[in-house]
Order: structure tokens, then sequence, then C-alpha cells
């Protein structure tokens, strides 16, 4: 049932790239548990604006769990307290009556702090447009039961491919590696049939592409699939890195064939 | 001004192959060098770009988003739809065409809907192809299930996903070109202004939201892919960024808006708690394949559901509409909903919910079936409530979901200004007066893949290339300046009430008199009501910090100031189409089951409204529909 809490909030506060940034505290009264931790935060915001002060630069779009706009870092924990759980759908009742919650941004080299909350993932989508792709132009397509996909493996590609791109495991990695983000593509790619001719290339790009971004490397901690608001497990990793070995010792260079006739 | 659809001659089945031969072509060694302009990187706009892009042209696409994968087509979840006829169960491209047509209450092309359904099948090759993960039967071929407003099985789906998955494979072709060089991708840009030249649209100016820099692009063509505007009234099942400007804008400058009263309510969403609530989420109507929608038979029940029993309950759409059941149309389940709440019969907190329980299903095809079907569909019920739903039967209400209306374009996807694009929701062209349940991917899909790319080139090859205008011409310094002014004049307002209140008290105004069920008195009200809103908001808005930094306040404030103008605009629209039709639904005219009553005699058009200027009211231009392959029947779905 409904009912109201009051908190206090630490939420980091930096007015661009260069500031160092700092916490500031903000006390919030009457919070209805009903309320998402976003419509929270718009309360609070209003309540800035009118009594003058700059309010809270978060990202945020669809409010539904999907687009991977909002990825705020709470009490420590991508996403906040609840398993499975985007910043998005989480909701006040997740909390206690006088809990003191702090928000930060997600904290890696290669995701920038923009301004309060707000960061740069384009790295994501530079390792994407290295290889986390099928190459085929529209109109160049089969018809479509003309590829049969095992059940099994639609399936399993279709678990991989349910990534949001909200970086919550680069923000639970000691190490701010993007293995998961990475892993995931290349698993959803390489599951299916039209994946295969690019299989190899792909890795080798995309993780060459995730290593010139400056994520960090994996030593196994697994806090990117605890972190995960959409499940995506570790085993997706380690098909990548077979893939990847697989590439470095089948890889050469592609041979100037000339252009045809 | 004369509204000339482009309709090709010829039988409707040979129209768009005839089309595409009589259209010139772009010498291949010519089309680099034209430059387009894509605004908007979801299923149309990602999908365009990355078309055009292939074919040799040069293009620059522009997202307010951080990242083209995040625009809200992602969110959509139950399917796609196209007439594969992979059940034997008698589809066919004629059915989807009719059935569209239908479904959208006789108020489309028949030209552009059969086009939609040609192409449907090629978009199910294409997204393959690119690997988007669909559903799959147990020997590997593609699976199908059934969805509102149709009788055979063709809607394609990714679990509750498909939106996501579509949108992914567009993204990726898109970054693929990215990578590539052949696209420049702008991210977190949101346009402020398109630059005509002589009647001519040549590009845009766009506010970069990190920097708040104002900066113009010039280009051969510029494309509008940018949604639609259900977040005028406020509440809605679209991401809190979705707004009517850009296509506002194009509208100022001399596009024409096509039916802005067209709009669709869902039946399907998760009600309303409170006033602190920011938005709406969709339950997919997939979930009315096999849960059954129901109230208590009597007002006033306030007995929890499983105390309830079944000579007891009301499954009002099973009853009403026997043949169709729960599956019936959005436009008539939203009405049915709306109408057993206003008897009382509500259930939930605030009365304004109805049951869609799973129970049954679940008894006949187990917990297992149910999960794999919905699974996260009710896990994110479960998030947003706190509710079990496969124990307690959710509560479900209508909201807005999607607009029909939106830029008038011909059969090319060109707007009333020679040059200018729209493309997806953001255009009017094919659901006529109610969409279908996944016809949305479809449409935009078939835009941004098939329909632009072919229909650019007829007129980019009336271009001389090399003619583009220079970045500092005076039309371009205009347009910046225009851009700049909108800006100062919203911070030197100084008042006291935020763009959300504002946008909130827009909302309401809406959906009372612009809603689900409209009357002349009330949009006469509403009409008296919005004008004096905007007069209070350019003179009590509250604005902080600047326009030369992150500002996302002022990104609000500009989008609701469109909105308070469009939403004017629906009013005016939904006032003079004196009939019911789809989702516009004016209770002078219904039948005596209360069902829409239309008026074919008088408005079997198209209503496209003309901008006249600030304060002066807008013509209202009318396209004659012909119908010469359908018969224009009364919809019923008993």
């Amino acid at each position: 049932m409904a009912k109201t809490i009051d908190i206090t909030l630490h939420v980091w506060r930096q007015k661009n790239a260069k500031d160092p940034g700092r916490f500031v505290d903000y006390e919030a009264k009457g919070v209805s548990t009903e309320m998402s931790f976003l419509e929270m935060l718009d309360v609070v915001n209003e309540n800035l604006i009118h009594t003058g002060g700059e309010p809270i630069v978060f990202d945020h779009d669809c409010r539904e769990g999907i687009c991977g706009a909002c990825n705020l870092v709470i009490n420590g924990r991508p996403h906040g307290p609840r398993d499975r759980t985007t910043t998005c759908q989480l909701h006040m009742r997740s909390f206690d009556d006088g809990a003191s919650i702090t928000i930060e941004p997600v904290r890696a080299e290669a995701f920038p702090v923009l301004q309060d909350l707000m960061v740069d993932r384009s790295a994501f989508d530079r390792v994407i447009a290295a290889g986390g792709f099928i190459s085929v132009a529209t109109g160049c397509s089969v018809e479509a039961n003309g590829t049969p996909v095992p059940k099994q493996n639609a399936d399993l590609a279709m678990d991989a491919a349910a990534c949001i791109g909200c970086g919550a495991c680069v923000a639970a990695c000691p190490n701010a590696s993007a293995m998961l983000f990475v892993a995931a593509k290349i698993s959803h790619l390489a599951l299916l049939p039209q994946g295969q001719p690019e299989r190899v290339t792909r890795a080798r790009a995309m993780v060459n592409q995730m290593d010139a971004e400056g994520f960090g490397t994996c030593t196994n901690h697994g806090e990117c699939e605890a972190a995960c608001p959409k499940g995506i497990t570790l085993e997706n990793i380690a098909r990548m890195n077979r893939d990847f070995i697989k590439a470095s010792l089948l890889y050469r260079r592609e041979s100037s064939g000339g252009g045809g006739a | 001004m004369d509204l000339n659809a482009h309709i090709p001659e010829g039988p409707l089945e040979q129209k768009w192959d005839q089309h595409r031969f009589d259209e010139k072509l772009v010498n291949p060694n010519n089309k680099r060098k034209y430059k387009v302009i894509v605004v908007g990187s979801g299923l149309a706009g990602a999908s365009a770009a990355a078309s055009l892009a292939e074919l040799g042209y040069e293009v620059a696409c522009f997202c307010y988003q951080d990242s083209p994968r995040r625009a809200h087509s992602i969110a959509a979840q139950g399917g796609i739809n196209a007439a594969k006829n992979y059940h034997n169960d008698g589809d066919s491209v004629r059915r989807l065409f009719y059935d569209t047509v239908k479904g959208g209450d006789f108020r489309s092309r028949e030209a552009n809907v059969y086009r939609l359904a040609q192409i449907s099948s090629s978009i199910i090759d294409q997204c393959v192809a690119q690997g988007v993960p669909f559903a799959r039967e147990y020997g590997g071929l593609l699976d199908n299930r059934s969805f509102g407003g149709a009788q055979v099985s063709r809607t394609f789906y990714a679990r509750g996903q498909t939106g996501q998955q579509l949108l992914l494979g567009a993204y990726q072709a898109l970054e693929r070109q990215i990578g590539m060089g052949a696209v420049q991708m702008f991210t977190r840009h949101e346009m402020q202004e398109l630059i005509v030249v002589d009647g001519v649209a040549k590009g845009i100016v766009t506010r970069d939201m990190v920097s708040g820099a104002i900066e113009s692009f010039v280009a051969d063509a510029v494309c509008l892919a940018t949604g639609g505007y259900g977040n005028v009234f406020y509440l809605a099942t679209y991401a809190k960024g979705c707004n009517t400007s850009a296509i506002w804008r194009a509208h100022q400058k001399g596009a024409c808006f096509a039916n802005p009263c067209y709009t669709q309510i869902h039946p399907t969403c998760i009600p309303v708690t409170g006033d602190h609530q920011s938005k709406l989420t969709l339950m997919s109507e997939s979930l009315r394949n096999d849960g059954r929608i129901w109230v208590p038979l009597k007002a006033g029940d306030t007995r929890s559901p499983e105390q309830i029993p079944e000579a007891e309950r009301d499954y009002y759409l099973e009853r009403k509409y026997p043949s169709y059941g729960n599956l019936a149309p959005r436009d008539i389940a939203s009405r049915a909903a709306k109408q057993v709440c206003d008897d009382g019969r509500g259930v939930g907190g605030t009365g304004l919910g109805v049951y869609l329980d799973l129970s049954e299903a679940t008894r006949r095809l187990g917990l297992r079936k149910i999960e794999e079907k919905y699974g996260n569909l009710l896990e994110m019920y479960d998030r947003i409530t706190g509710e079990d739903p496969y124990k307690v039967p959710m509560r479900i209400y209508p909201a807005s979901h999607y607009t029909m209306g939106g830029l008038w374009v011909d059969y090319n996807l060109m707007t009333t200004i020679p040059g200018l694009f729209c493309m997806g929701e953001a255009n009017f062209s094919d659901h006529g007066a109610n969409r279908l349940g996944a016809s949305a991917l479809m449409q935009g899909l078939a835009d941004g893949y098939f329909v632009l790319p072919a229909t650019i080139s007829g007129y980019l090859a009336g271009i001389k290339p090399g003619t583009r205008i220079k970045p500092d011409a005076p039309e371009v310094k205009a347009a910046e300046e225009a851009a700049q002014a909108r800006a100062t004049r919203l911070f030197a307002i100084k008042g006291r009430q935020t763009p959300t209140e504002f946008h909130r008290q827009l909302g309401r105004i809406m959906w009372e008199h612009c809603g689900m069920a409209r009357t002349e008195a009330g949009l006469k009200e509403a009409l008296k009501l919005i004008p004096e809103l905007r007069e209070r908001f350019y003179h009590d808005l509250c604005l902080p910090g600047s326009g030369a930094e992150v500002n996302q306040t002022l990104e609000l404030a500009g989008r609701v100031a469109d909105f308070l103008e469009l939403g004017e605009l629906m009013c005016l629209d939904a006032l003079e189409r004196r009939e019911s039709c789809g989702g516009h639904f004016r209770e002078e005219w219904q039948t005596e089951e209360g069902e829409a009553l239309r008026d074919d005699e008088h408005f079997c058009h198209v209503a496209a409204w003309e901008y006249q200027g600030a304060n002066r009211p807008p013509k209202r231009n009318v396209e004659q529909l012909t119908f010469e392959n359908v018969h224009l029947a009364t919809r019923s779905y008993k």
C-alpha cells in the first residue's frame, strides 16, 4: 500500500567535465513509496527550480527499463538495490523511512562525466561501429524462412541480444571492463547462422576497439553479471574469448585481391 | 493549397512497381554529391540513414538521445506484421491491406496501405538477414502470433521486445555506415529550426545539448523521422523526451499537419497511482491473446478479485464483441474500458482500471508457457506495481500511446515543403483514424528501408549536384537567430512555474476534452483553456541556468511551448471533424449501441492544416479519399 517516507540524498554534483565535483545533500520529505526513483528525483528537481537552485542532471528517457539511458549508481550499486531492475524501474518501496541514499554517476575512464550524473557512453557506439553487425545492405536478403535457426540457438541469441547498453556492467567492474557488453553482442551474432561469415573478424575488431576506448581488462570478478538489469550471463564472455583466441590464431590481413572485372 | 498525393496511375497491385520504374534515378557516381539530413534515429530514421548511406548518399543523422540505439521504437513490445502467410491461414497482401484500411476506419489512402502490405514481407527478410533474433518454432522456422484487430497469425516477434530487436538491427546497420564514414552521427542534438530557401527545405538548425551551441547544417534534402506527439497528454507511454518540436517547426514553415486529432489511446497500460506520476507503461497487447478482461458486474463492488465469483464478473469485451472478444481493436477496447469505469465498475484504488486476468490461460497452458511468452512483461508489471501478476489479475487502463496524425506527405513521403520528407509515426500516411497492433514497426521500417530510399532519388535527380546553399547564406543565419531568440524569450520570462507544471496542466485539458471521447462543448472549452494556459506560460515560466550548458529544463520548456500550440490544433481538428471514426470519437456521432458513426458523405477526407502565422487561425485543406478497391463498410467486430 502507498505510504510516505523521508529520506536524505547525497548526490554527486559536477558542473562540467573539468570541475572536480563534490557531494551535496538534499532532504526529500513525504516521498510516496509508489513513486519510481526517477520520479522522486523529479520532485527534488522541481523543488530546486522553485527555490532558485540548479536541478540535478541525469540521463533518462523511456522510463520503462528498455532504452538503457538511465544508469545511476545508487548506494554504490549500479541501478540500486533490486536485482534485474533498471534505475527507472526501481520504486521507492525498496527504501525505508529515514534512509540515506548516495547517488553517483558511473565512474570509468571510458565514460567521462559530462555534468552531475550524466556521462558520455559513446564508446559503446564506437565498439558496435567497429564490427557489431552483420554486413548486409538493404535489399540483399533471402526469404526469411530460408535460414532456419534451431530454437535453442535463437533463444540464446535473444538472451544475449537483450542487452540495453546502459553500462551497469562497466560501472560494477573493479577494472571498468566492458567485456559483458561486448561479449553480449558478439554472442548474439555468433549464435546465428547469419553471423558466421564475419564471426572471427567481428570478435577481433570489437575487442580491439574496446581496448582502444580505455576500458579495463576482465579478471573474472563476475560483478558485471550481478549488476546487469537484463540478466546477461558470464557465459557470453567465455564464448567471446573462444572466438577472440580463434581470431588471433587465424588472423591474417586480407589479401588485396583487386576489384574484379 | 492543392494537395496532390501523386498516387501513381494503374491497378492497385502495380502502382508501386510502376512508380519505381517511372522514378528518375541518380547516377551512382553522383550520389555522393548529394547530402541528406535525417532527423531521428528510431526505426524509420535509423533504417533510412543506413539505407541511404548504403546507396552512396552523404548522410548526416541527428538524435536527442546519447545514442541512436535509445530512440523510443526500442520500447515497442508486441511485434511486427507481415503478410507471409506462414500459417496457411488465409493471409495475403490483400488481406493485410484490407485489415489495415478497415482497422483505420476507412480514413487512409488505399495506395499507401497496399504498398505497405506489399513491402511487409521484405522487411522480415531484411531483419532476419541482419540477425534479429525473432522467436522460432522447434523446427527452426519463424513463429507468429495473432494480434488485436486481426484473425490471422501474421505477427513476428522477439519475446516482448520486438521493437528493441528491430531497432538494434537498424542501429547496427547505421553504426556500420558510421564506422565506414558514410554517415555522420550527431547525438545529443535537438532540431530547433528548419532552413527553407525559396520555399524548399535546405537544412536544419540544432542545439548541442551538452555545450548549448546553436549550429546549422545544410543539405539537399531533409527527412524528419521524429516520432509521434502523444506526450501532448503529459501522461503517455512515450519516452519522456518524445516531442513534437521538429514537425511543429516544419509546420510553421509551411508543411501541412494532417489529422492531428487522430490519436491512439492504448487499452492495456498500467493505471495511474498518483500526482507524482511521470509516465505510463504499456503492457503489450499480446497479453490480450491469453488474458481475459473483466470488471465486477455490480458497480461499487470493492471485493478483491479472487473473492468475486465467475457469475458476478463481466467479461465485457467477450460479451459485446463475441467474434473478436478480447482481441477487439485498440480504439474499441479503450472506449469499452472507459465506459465500464464511467459506470462505476472500475477497479483499483482510483476506480480507473479493469482486470486483465491470465488465470484461465495459466490453467490451460501451464505456468511455464505463460512465463516463456510473457515473462519479461509480467516482471515489468511486478516492478512497477509491487504485485505478482502470476497470482493477482493485472490492472490496466487506457493511455496515450500513438498518434496517427502527423505531417501530410504524398506517395513519395514528401511534405508540402519540397525537399522535406517525413517518415514513420511523424507522418500521417498509413493508419487512417486508428492503427492496428504490430503495424507501427512495419510502417517505420517500410518507410526507412524501402520507400524513402526509392522515392528520394526522384526528387534529388531534379536538383543539379553541387548547388547546395552555402553555410553562411542569409536564410541560414536567420534560422539560427530564430532558434536563439526562442530560447532568449523563455529565459527572459523569469516567472514561478516550471515547464513540467505547465505540461501537466495541458495534459489534463487534453485528456479531459480531446481524449477517448470528445464533444463539441468540451472541445470549445479546451480551445478557450489552451490559449489561456499558453498566455500564462509566457508570463510565468521559471527557467533556471543558461542556454550555454546542459540544461534539461530548457529542453523541456521548448518542447512544452510547442505542445501548447499543437494541443490547440488537435482540438480544432477534432471540433471540425463532425463524425466519429477510429480513435476520434465524438459523442454526438454514435450508433444506438455506442459505436463510432462515420459520416462518409462529408468527412471521407484527410484534413491537412496549413499554418497562417501566430495568432491567426490555420487553414483547413482537404484531400479527398477515394476507395476503388474496398467497400466502405461499417466496422464491425461483433
